[in-house]
């Protein structure tokens, strides 16, 4: 395949101080993936792509990664695809992470699951473009021709005259050498490090405890810090009393801090629910966690407020309501604003006629709660800011927007801001969301010090930030032969509505409507491991599976044949998916979970399939009763992600999300009672266990050559549609409500 | 404060710190060893997990008075090399995802083939049903801890 780096790229190469070669690289990632799916992924698009490959005369191949790591193994796949072009020696590769930098390196964002798709290309381009420098640079060493050099595990070869070299040796002359214009890029069957499994590389780190993780972080004279927040959504600072808390060991002051100036536009990823918040600091955690207690903090009523939400560009009014919330009052005004007309978010046909023409009316209603990302590592951020530039170091997933975030609150250039970003505890969306960064520079530059800011797990789940509170009404209408003549999805949420509107079913209907609503809510939201995917796939499959059973069909029969439709004669514009890939998950996965082999009486199984972030993932999970309750035993997957770089690494990730969705499905879940949680940390936020997960899960990748997509989110949603569904085939009984488990507590007694 | 001595990672360690201060903060804070991690501070996710007296403990329920005269080994002091057969199993099953909690996983792994050197799945599950992962290792969790019980 030969490829011409776009007319945006940028490739630089320059000689290092002690010799060896520097390669700098800069892509657009809106050039790499400029199609309207990566558009709807969101702030990654115009993001720069950036980093480098270093190779120094001692044979030392290092490779800066861009991207902060949160567990989906980027310090691992992204090296792989670069050392794969370069034919670097993988044993002696070298990761290093990047530190953030606006001019070098862009925004840095993880999130999207889109890192592997975003530097598929850049990445490999700019090994290449290395390999074919060092070629170069051999065949004039050599006086030969460059065809006749051959590069391999970071050798380069003369087979004629019998001459060899290690990169290093080629390195500085390298250097010297003018950057190809365009490269040549391997064949998918050339790959000898794609594709091929390869160990995390902090593996050794992460099982010896080194400090990787902000929490760990720590500096000479650096002082921490915790910050109060109201104790009830729609509760603001009223006054604090410091006096008896300031006589607590080892605590230096005590003040309130407001996170966002007043009149200020809200910046992206900036949230203001607590905006005013009271800081304490001292010398240790259990001290500050003991003087907390002693704090004489008064809250009062927040009145309601309009906020001007600026993203990037892009503003919005927002209204950020007054008043104390409560689930149960949350789940009736939703009920009551599903019955509101909505906003018409696509039409196709003419639905109306079909469901007033209908033989058969299949109407079910879904909720979802709100849910805590509950990173394991608690939000925390070291800080040392003053009046000059400041320095940030933590745990963070959107660097560049935090940046802009910083540099307006501090009025300080962008390059004055020094962001180093962590190894991550978790990320799942949360940490992309800067308020705990501004706590922490706030709290320094008062106390001028340098500090580190740790949240309490307490902390951390009940300041907001939630996967919001979702329904869903899927009707379908059937004529009398039992075929779908039409189809209807309202949704709405609390504060936004879940629908995507241009997936499947639809493209597959002739009649389909898709409608949204939204209830505004104090409550914040945000981000959280496949948006919206994350609830639609547990209703969209859900109904499927009861609409196959209405119309006599096979779960996987009908999903077929409504993607045969699809494909083959696609009702509207935009749909958003490729129906034959699919198709393909879903026939991969037939037969390797022995669908349509005779269903083992003790096992009673449920399948769903969903397509997000640019990859396809089902999954069928076989469910037994153990002692009376419903436990997921084995688990198939089948995924397309296109070539799949790090297979064990990638298993592991579909694995793990297997996990986490059959846990969020179960159990996942946050109440609130006049604004105050109900559940603030593990003993009541329950987590899927050790023994609650399955005994196995069997992960199969449909093999084929597409440019790779993301795995951190797609294997997630569709995991709550295939638990619910043999949740079904266990009880007897469909399941609305998430999460499960409390209605399979109710049916217990019956099974 | 009266100082308070015990054996950490096989060698004698003094603290003068307020006795009732949890051990994980006075392994975080006091004594820089950080490998030991915060997850909730009540003993529900298993982040903390030090061996006292070689027994899975969690070290942010446990105050510091009552490890005097005892014996904590932290992750840092699970082998010298980091290469305690645990941690060799980790590495083979390339177990972490995120490795926020798996020092944690690990510590309660060490004890329980410490007492118990060929567990069952049943005992491998209820020795470790108190270490949370929200990534969702569970499964090459229980795989590295069949495969350093086998050495």
């Amino acid at each position: 395949m030969k490829t011409t780096p776009n007319r945006r790229a940028f490739l630089k190469a320059s000689a290092l101080a002690g010799g060896g070669l520097l390669l700098n690289f800069s892509w657009l990632a809106n050039a790499q993936a400029a199609d309207k799916v990566a558009a709807l992924n969101g702030p990654e698009a115009g993001n720069e792509l950036t980093g480098y490959v270093r190779i120094t005369p001692d044979n030392v191949v290092t490779l800066l990664c861009p991207n902060p790591e949160f567990g989906q193994n980027v310090m691992t796949s992204l090296p792989m695809m670069l050392a794969e072009e370069l034919d670097a020696d993988w044993k002696t590769v070298v990761v290093e992470m990047a530190p953030h930098d606006t001019t070098k390196f862009g925004g840095q964002f993880t999130g999207g699951s889109q890192s592997v798709r975003a530097y598929w290309r850049p990445l490999r381009q700019a090994g290449a473009a290395a390999r074919q420098m060092l070629r170069e640079a051999a065949a004039q060493a050599w006086a030969v021709p460059v065809d006749e050099v051959t590069a391999k595990a970071g050798v380069l070869y003369h087979e004629k005259t019998l001459k060899s070299a290690r990169y290093g040796e080629m390195a500085t002359k390298a250097a010297a050498l003018p950057v190809p214009k365009d490269v040549k890029l391997k064949a998918p069957k050339e790959f000898s490090i794609v594709r091929t499994p390869t160990k995390n590389v902090e593996g050794q780190k992460v099982v010896t405890g080194k400090p990787l993780f902000g929490i760990d972080y720590e500096q000479p004279g650096m002082l921490l810090a915790m910050v109060q927040h109201p104790p009830a959504f729609g509760m603001k600072l009223k006054s604090v009393d410091a006096t008896q808390a300031l006589k607590m060991p080892g605590i230096k002051a005590v003040f309130p801090i407001k996170v966002y100036e007043d009149g200020t536009e809200r910046g992206a990823f900036e949230t203001r629910t607590f905006n005013e918040l009271v800081a304490i600091v001292g010398t240790g955690t259990w001290e500050l966690m003991n003087a907390r207690k002693k704090l004489n903090v008064t809250w009062e009523p927040m009145p309601d407020f309009r906020e001007v939400v600026n993203f990037r560009g892009n503003k919005r009014d927002e209204l950020m309501p007054a008043g104390l919330e409560s689930t149960a009052a949350q789940f009736r005004n939703m009920q009551e604003r599903a019955q509101q007309p909505a906003t018409v978010l696509r039409r196709d046909g003419d639905p109306e006629t079909a469901f007033k023409n209908a033989a058969q009316v299949l109407e079910r209603t879904y909720t979802a709660p709100f849910l805590a990302h509950n990173c394991m590592e608690p939000m925390n951020c070291f800080a040392h800011v003053t009046a000059e530039k400041a320095l940030f170091v933590g745990p963070l997933q959107a660097p560049g927007f935090a940046e802009e975030t910083l540099a307006n609150r501090f009025g300080l250039p962008k390059d004055k801001i020094d962001i180093r970003m962590t190894r991550m505890g978790g990320g799942f969306g949360r940490r992309a969301y800067p308020h705990y960064m501004v706590e922490a520079g706030l709290i320094s530059r008062k106390v001028n010090a340098p500090v580190k800011l740790v949240y309490t797990r307490e902390d951390d789940i009940t300041y907001g930030i939630y996967r919001p509170m979702y329904t869903a009404t899927y009707r379908a209408a059937l004529d009398a032969d039992k075929n779908l003549i039409g189809f209807h999805v309202k949704g709405g949420g609390l504060p936004e509505h879940p629908v995507h509107a241009n997936r499947f079913p639809a493209g597959a209907v002739d009649n389909y409507l898709a409608e949204g609503w939204e209830i505004p809510s104090n409550i914040t939201i945000g981000a959280f491991r496949a948006p919206r995917s994350n609830f639609n796939a547990a209703a969209e499959q859900s109904f499927l599976d009861e609409l196959a059973e209405v119309m006599g069909k096979d779960p996987f029969d009908l999903r077929l044949d409504l993607l045969k439709r699809a494909q083959e004669t696609p009702v509207g514009k935009n749909n958003d998916y490729d129906a034959a890939r699919y198709a393909g998950v879903l026939t991969l996965l037939r037969e390797k979970s022995g669908w349509d082999q005779p269903e083992n009486k003790a096992k009673k199984r449920g399948v769903a399939a969903y397509f997000c972030h640019n990859s396809y993932a089902a999954h069928v999970v076989e469910m037994t009763l153990r002692d009376g309750q419903p436990y997921v035993e084995t688990v198939f997957s089948a995924v397309d992600c296109g070539i799949v770089v790090n297979p064990d690494a990638a298993t592991n990730m579909v694995q793990g999300a297997v996990v986490d969705g059959i846990g969020n499905a179960f159990y996942g879940g946050l109440t609130h009672q006049d604004g105050v949680a109900g559940q603030s940390n593990f003993d009541r936020y329950r987590m899927i266990r050790h023994h609650e997960a399955p005994k196995k899960i069997e992960v199969h990748f449909v093999q084929n050559n597409i440019d790779p997509t993301g795995l951190g989110e797609p294997p997630f949603p569709p995991v709550f549609g295939a638990v619910a569904n043999a949740l079904y085939k266990t009880t007897g009984k469909r399941f609305y409500q998430q999460p499960f488990q409390p209605q399979v507590e109710k049916t217990k007694a019956e099974l | 404060m009266a100082p308070i001595t015990f054996t950490l990672n096989g060698k004698r360690q003094t603290l003068t710190v307020d006795p009732q201060m949890p051990l994980l903060w006075a392994l975080r804070d006091t004594l820089g060893l950080k490998g030991t991690k915060y997850g909730c501070g009540i003993a529900q996710c298993g982040a903390c997990t030090v061996h006292f007296n070689g027994t899975a403990t969690r070290s942010c329920q446990l105050p510091v008075s009552a490890v005097a005269g005892q014996a904590i080994t932290t992750i840092e002091g699970l082998s010298e090399t980091g290469d305690h057969p645990v941690q060799q199993a980790w590495l083979e099953h390339d177990v972490a995802q995120c490795g926020y909690c798996q020092t944690g996983q690990i510590m309660s792994a060490a004890s329980l083939l410490k007492s118990n050197p060929r567990p069952t799945d049943e005992e491998i599950e209820a020795a470790m049903s108190g270490n949370i992962c929200r990534c969702g290792t569970y499964l090459r969790i229980k795989e590295a801890i069949k495969t350093a019980s086998a050495k």
